[in-house]
């Protein structure tokens, strides 16, 4: 059997078995080490697990990157089958544990910033599937670099009390009255994809507020905009098809992604399957508007500076309407970025410029170039606002302070994206 | 050519002495309309500190070095000099493919003089036909078809070759001082059509999947990178792809500064090159294909010691022969009374009218052959460069400022995109007293318009002025070439030959498949290869003629690896 149809088969039944594959015994029963690695494979890509897990320039899996929280820098571990740096001594049982619950092998606390409190919803079969997957990777001997945290976080036992307030441990129930559809969307959002990690505003301890799931959230100076139905800021405004070629190919015709997204979208959700992404796209359509405040109209001058600057500066590309260019520049009229509550992601786009995501279905490598050498910011400040508030588009007036500071905070950071 | 060869399969390392260069970084629209740096600090440009060659006019002079750039603009760096290209996307016409015999078909042995070394390329427009096709789908040219599988189509060039389809999008949007042009050329019976052009008349999407955007006309086309993705270019249309192939890798900021050769000297074993800190490097290769800018390519070969350089004492050697240029003379149209906002336009902006091209006229009792395109062209309105001045005008001061003032807004210049015959005097060959940073010898180019030129441009300039004339300006200005040529203002990039094609190893360097006579395993690509320069800008066909030899090495020489035309 080509590795083509399998893999194709394997899509099959998740789509058909619906939630009966999380079960396990399906899985479990009916296939041997090829196809398991094949399955483990897909399902660490739609967990992103390379994402944190590699350094820059380092080996895949073998971790030391540096992950910014608000509470110091954390180092990804190395889960390559290296057996006395990586995970290679780690038993089955061993791993289920720490995606399960958060504990390693040795019994110690992991941080949240491995996202166990959403792996948790993972089934049995597909945790140890990405096992069978991890194992069959070069072992790499590396140490990551200690963590640098603050006091008490730098002791692991703090966890014990993060866990006991915030986190849930059990594996995802599906909802019966909903389709199978919107099921394995919701087992895949919830769980492996972790969307809500970012997606989530989250509280003083950096835990998700549960009462605010995926209303958008603050992270590493970048604003991960809101996935509910809100039609402005949200996801209300978008189509399933939308959604899933967007996750697929990094655009549609309405935006393009940058940031963080476009490296989860060329290292996950790329690779995923289109009905899987359909099924995210299922999910995350029925997640309900939210009720946000109606924003100040923006003072007269401030708009009017800032919109000799788009002219100047913006409209080559984003075209005089704010309307973009279909696949090629992001429309800013109607998007969810530009209209965020908070306008993190607008303004460090304008700051640092960064490159689109690139891949084989869309080969395109856009760039918006970086306007923080060009413009004070002042005129950052003037420009955001005025696309904030044209075309129809509504949000808070942004200040020549919010530009200052966030200008401080990303001036030295460089990504590829 | 890598794009096309990665897709056989093969393993390919691009090697380029330049460096990488990407759109957001190194022409942002944030920086990139800066006259100063990029015109004329030349920052895209070749660099003479590292390359350059030696110029005379005729073999009774000593050459000396270029230590500045004029004429010609050769680039650096990945993309190559189509990076900072207008963007005018032209095929040639049947006749320049088999120029020797039709013309002498037409006329008779007598239109051919003595010292013009005319042949035919071995290859036809109707072999060449879909890879230009190909091309100009790759790059999304807009255009109006004026020939479509035999069938004329109104407002086309109704003089062009057939072509199996038309242009995949539509002609650009022309500004006041074209459309006065065309108006004024249809008014005299001439046919008037729209530049085909590689700036984009709206956003598009290559076979490949690379997208490029609407053009914006603001007119810093050539001598600059795009920095809206609007112009194609290796960046916009085959790079994103390219470069995510496993089998395809680039080592850039490296020289190659010879092809070797085994001791049979008929099968190249690779190359030689030096990186930006002088380390020298063997690169073994089953396939070496030389694709650099034509000047490069002609010297790399003679670096190399590979074929005879071409003696116009005794017409022996083909390596250097056929060196042409064009000629560019222009009349400016000074209108007094019409704005035409020149700040608004775009490499390939322009009506033409191709009466008076190739050989789409009657040529007897003229003295010439061939001819070329006058163009009503508004390709950019920048500061410095835009100087359309009156006759008398003075050089600067007041009288300047007020002459510039009063005519920049109303004035454009009607131009000729002229053919240049191959003659036995011009070629290329090594210089015995200059050296590279390398220590080769520095190529020393010998050049000078013939009396087919002159001629030719004496009959189109009356072409020209008629034109002018039927737009009715308050005054006009001839600028014509000449006599001599001279290296040193800014005409064109568009030097041909001197590694030329042809059907037999006596007459040409490469065989119609621009595979080397001597070495097999050895392609050299560009417009080296055109025995004769035509009326046209050369890019459409330099890619054809790529396109095609690639096709000819994927599906004849993988095949069979050896000579592809038997001698």
């Amino acid at each position: 059997m080509s590795k083509q149809t399998l893999l194709a088969m394997i899509a099959g039944t998740a789509l058909i078995g619906g939630w009966l594959i999380f079960s396990g015994s399906f899985a479990h029963a009916q296939i041997g080490d090829f196809a398991r690695q094949e399955r483990g494979r897909l399902l660490a890509a739609a967990g992103d697990c390379v994402a944190c897990h590699t350094a820059d320039g380092g080996k895949p899996f073998a971790g030391d990157r540096p992950i910014e929280t608000p509470f110091g820098t954390i180092y990804s571990a190395n889960i390559t089958p290296d057996a006395e740096t990586g995970i290679g001594a780690w038993t089955e049982e061993q791993f289920y544990r720490a995606m399960h619950v958060g504990l390693a092998a040795d019994g110690h606390r992991l941080y949240p910033a491995f996202p166990y409190p959403w792996f948790t919803k993972v089934s049995r079969a597909d945790v140890d599937d990405i096992r069978a997957y991890l194992r069959t990777l070069e072992p790499v001997r590396s140490k990551a670099r200690p963590n640098e945290f603050t006091w008490p976080l730098n002791h692991r036992i703090s966890m014990a009390g993060w866990n006991e307030l915030f986190f849930t441990p059990g594996e995802f129930q599906p909802d019966k009255r909903q389709s199978a559809e919107w099921n394995r969307g919701a087992y895949l959002v919830e769980g492996l994809g972790h969307c809500g990690a970012c997606h989530t505003p989250k509280n003083m301890f950096g835990s998700a507020k549960a009462d605010q799931m995926y209303q958008g959230g603050k992270i590493q100076n970048w604003f991960a905009p809101s996935l509910a139905g809100d039609r402005r800021a949200g996801l209300g405004s978008w189509d399933r098809d939308d959604i899933a070629r967007f996750l697929k190919t990094g655009r549609n015709d309405r935006t393009t992604a940058y940031g963080p997204m476009a490296e989860v979208i060329k290292d996950s959700t790329s690779k995923m399957s289109d009905e899987d992404l359909q099924a995210i796209a299922t999910y995350l359509k029925s997640l309900p508007a939210t009720a946000l405040q109606s924003p100040e109209a923006p003072n007269q001058d401030v708009v009017r500076t800032g919109q000799a600057i788009y002219e100047d500066q913006c409209s080559a590309c984003h075209q005089s309407g704010g309307v973009g260019v279909k696949g090629l520049f992001p429309s800013l009229k109607a998007d969810a970025i530009v209209q965020s509550d908070q306008p993190l992601s607008a303004l460090r786009i304008i700051l640092n410029g960064g490159h689109a995501a690139s891949m084989p279905g869309s080969p395109n490598s856009l760039a918006m170039p970086s306007f923080g050498w060009k413009l004070s910011d002042g005129q950052i400040a003037s420009v955001a606002t005025y696309v904030r508030n044209a075309w129809g588009n509504k949000a808070s007036a942004v200040s020549s302070d919010e530009v200052r500071d966030l200008r401080k905070s990303v001036e030295s950071a460089t990504s590829s994206y | 050519m890598a794009q096309e060869l990665t897709e056989a399969g093969l393993e390919v390392l691009a090697i380029e002495r330049g460096s990488w260069r990407e759109t957001s970084t190194d022409f942002a629209p944030t920086f990139i309309q800066d006259e100063l740096r990029y015109r004329y600090h030349g920052h895209l440009f070749e660099q003479t500190a590292q390359e350059t060659l030696t110029f005379r006019n005729t073999s009774d002079q000593k050459a000396l070095p270029m230590r500045r750039l004029g004429s010609f603009l050769p680039g650096t760096g990945v993309g190559g000099s189509i990076l900072h290209w207008n963007g005018q996307a032209w095929r040639f016409l049947p006749y320049d493919f088999e120029i020797r015999s039709q013309t002498i078909a037409r006329y008779g042995e007598g239109m051919v003089p003595q010292d013009m070394t005319l042949q035919d390329w071995g290859v036809t427009y109707d072999e060449l036909e879909p890879y230009y096709t190909r091309w100009e789908d790759l790059c999304g040219i807009a255009g109006q078809a004026g020939n479509v599988k035999g069938q004329k189509q109104s407002g086309g060039n109704p003089f062009e070759g057939r072509r199996s389809k038309a242009y995949p999008t539509p002609p650009m949007k022309q500004t006041y001082g074209p459309t006065l042009f065309a108006e004024a050329a249809g008014s005299m019976g001439l046919h008037p059509f729209p530049c085909p052009s590689a700036n984009m008349s709206q956003a598009y999407t290559n076979p490949l999947g690379v997208s490029l955007a609407p053009c914006t006309y603001c007119g810093f086309c050539e001598k600059f990178g795009c920095g809206n993705y609007s112009k194609a270019s290796a960046q916009t249309t085959i790079l994103p792809v390219l470069m995510q192939k496993k089998n395809f890798s680039l080592r850039t900021e490296s020289e190659v500064t010879a092809i070797n050769l085994d001791g049979s000297r008929k099968h190249a074993t690779g190359v030689s090159y030096v990186d930006m800190h002088g380390n020298e490097y063997e690169q073994p290769a089953d396939l070496v294909v030389v694709c650099a800018y034509i000047t490069h390519n002609v010297h790399l070969l003679m670096a190399s010691g590979i074929g005879t350089i071409y003696d116009p004492g005794t017409g022996r050697g083909t390596l250097g022969k056929n060196y042409c240029y064009q000629i560019t003379p222009s009349v400016d149209v000074f209108l007094g009374d019409k704005i035409l906002n020149p700040f608004v336009g775009a490499g390939a902006l322009g009506m033409i009218v191709d009466d008076w091209n190739g050989d789409n006229f009657d040529h007897s009792g003229l003295g010439f052959i061939h001819g070329g395109y006058i163009a009503g062209y508004v390709t950019t309105g920048r500061p410095i460069e835009t100087e359309l001045l009156p006759e008398g005008t003075p050089k600067w001061g007041a009288k300047w400022k007020k002459a510039f003032i009063g005519n920049y807004l109303t004035s454009m210049s009607v131009s000729l995109m002229g053919a240049v015959m191959p003659n036995a005097a011009n070629h290329l060959d090594l210089d015995p007293s200059y050296r590279d940073v390398y220590g080769r010898p520095l190529m020393r180019m010998t050049y000078d318009f013939k009396q087919n030129e002159l001629k030719m441009q004496d009959f189109t300039m009356a072409k020209m002025v008629d034109i002018a004339k039927a737009m009715k300006p308050r005054e006009i200005k001839k600028s014509p070439r000449g006599p001599h040529y001279d290296i040193e203002p800014y005409q064109s990039t568009h030097n041909t030959g001197g590694a030329i094609m042809g059907a037999t190893p006596q007459q040409s360097l490469v065989n119609r498949y621009l595979q080397h006579w001597d070495v097999p395993n050895l392609f050299v690509v560009g417009a080296s290869a055109f025995p004769h320069n035509s009326g046209y800008n050369p890019t459409g066909t330099v890619s054809a003629l790529a396109l095609w030899a690639a096709d000819a090495i994927r599906n004849q020489y993988l095949k069979h690896t050896g000579p592809l035309v038997q001698t």
